[in-house]
């Protein structure tokens, strides 16, 4: 399934049916809050959770944010997770390790896998190179959504891990999954 | 006009918030007054006690949540002002101490000792109520006072001196309050 965002822009098919998987299996693990900052991937994704009333979306300034965010919803009790290109992934490393892992705070965090195998924008490129060494270095850990088949049973599971080590687990959105070209 | 002083003031007030405060003096003065399971300090990540009053105001409407904030912090986090002016939520309070000064540090001086008005950058980011107070500890209890009994997100910059405790470490371990600071909430929901 292809769906434009914008008639003026060029087309980008960005899976709406994957997004809309990776959204239901959210709200199966009872994510009630959801923090964003828009990248080209994720918008299926922010927009299907905007629509959803039972769905809190924060709309960020800067991915930083959103670690204070989630922080706050564990504390009240609510689950959360967060949408976010690598590079906002690595604009929020200081709160991932001065509070996410100093407090351990569980975090779900959706990085789309940009600058990888595959990828057309030259600026994207530098971002990809670092974001899994990046991530071996905090000591977080992370797999892939790949393959419609295991979305659901990896964000059950990244998110249970989250719970019960109290800390953050990253899933990268690969081209795979989110891009259809 | 003296943070110590001011806190002291509204102490007594706190008792049915959750309360969110930045690292160094502010987290150590609120501390010496006498801790409470519904105080959280976050001893680090500067700038996100703004982002985790929020999240827990979208998450417990009905709680009144009061961050106590600093102009080094809210400096490094400016965007905070643009995303809390997005979603008002209408029972947080977010009072900016500003000492023009990175105090916990030797007091480098911030931004807004050379002309950065955050009373300013606040009302323009869109948050609905913003006061300064300077004149007295007695207005800046009347201004939280407002503030907590008002309806409305609301922002209070107050203008302290840049001075400070003789030390910053408190008896309380970083992981004893976030996990009573949790148990705390979940309590509040047993019936």
């Amino acid at each position: 399934m292809r769906l434009d965002i914008k008639p003026e822009s060029k087309r980008m098919p960005v899976s709406l049916t994957n997004s809309k998987l990776i959204f239901d299996a959210l709200k199966e693990c009872d994510i009630r809050l959801v923090s964003a900052l828009p990248e080209t991937w994720l918008v299926h994704l922010i927009r299907l959770t905007d629509e959803d009333p039972e769905m809190i979306l924060v709309r960020l300034a800067k991915e930083e944010e959103a670690v204070g965010i989630s922080a706050g919803a564990h504390f009240a009790g609510v689950k959360s997770a967060m949408l976010m290109q690598n590079h906002g992934f690595l604009a929020s490393i200081n709160g991932i390790v001065s509070f996410a892992h100093l407090y351990k705070i569980p975090l779900l965090m959706l990085i789309s896998y940009r600058g990888s195998f595959g990828e057309r924008d030259p600026w994207q490129t530098q971002g990809g190179n670092v974001t899994e060494p990046l991530l071996r270095a905090l000591g977080i850990p992370y797999t892939f959504l790949d393959a419609l088949e295991t979305v659901k049973k990896r964000i059950r599971q990244a998110q249970t891990l989250a719970e019960s080590s109290l800390q953050p687990v990253a899933l990268l959105l690969t081209r795979d999954l989110m891009w259809e070209e | 006009m003296l943070r110590l002083d001011c806190l002291r003031s509204v102490y007594s007030e706190l008792e049915n918030c959750l309360v969110v405060t930045i690292m160094g003096a502010v987290a150590a003065e609120l501390h010496s007054l006498g801790h409470r399971p519904n105080f959280f300090y976050i001893q680090h990540a500067m700038g996100l006690a703004s982002s985790t009053g929020l999240g827990l105001a979208l998450c417990l409407p009905e709680q009144k949540v009061i961050v106590f904030d600093g102009d080094g912090s809210l400096l490094m986090n400016l965007g905070s002002l643009s995303t809390m002016a997005r979603y008002r939520p209408k029972k947080l309070v977010h009072v900016v101490f500003d000492n023009e000064s990175l105090l916990s540090v030797g007091g480098f001086p911030t931004a807004t000792s050379t002309g950065t008005d955050l009373e300013g950058i606040a009302r323009a980011a869109g948050i609905p109520r913003v006061v300064t107070v300077r004149s007295s500890v007695e207005s800046f209890k009347a201004a939280l006072s407002d503030a907590m009994h008002g309806d409305e997100l609301t922002t209070i910059v107050a203008k302290v001196e840049a001075k400070g405790p003789a030390a910053y470490v408190t008896d309380l371990s970083l992981l004893e309050n976030r996990f009573q600071f949790r148990r705390h909430i979940q309590s509040l929901k047993q019936p």
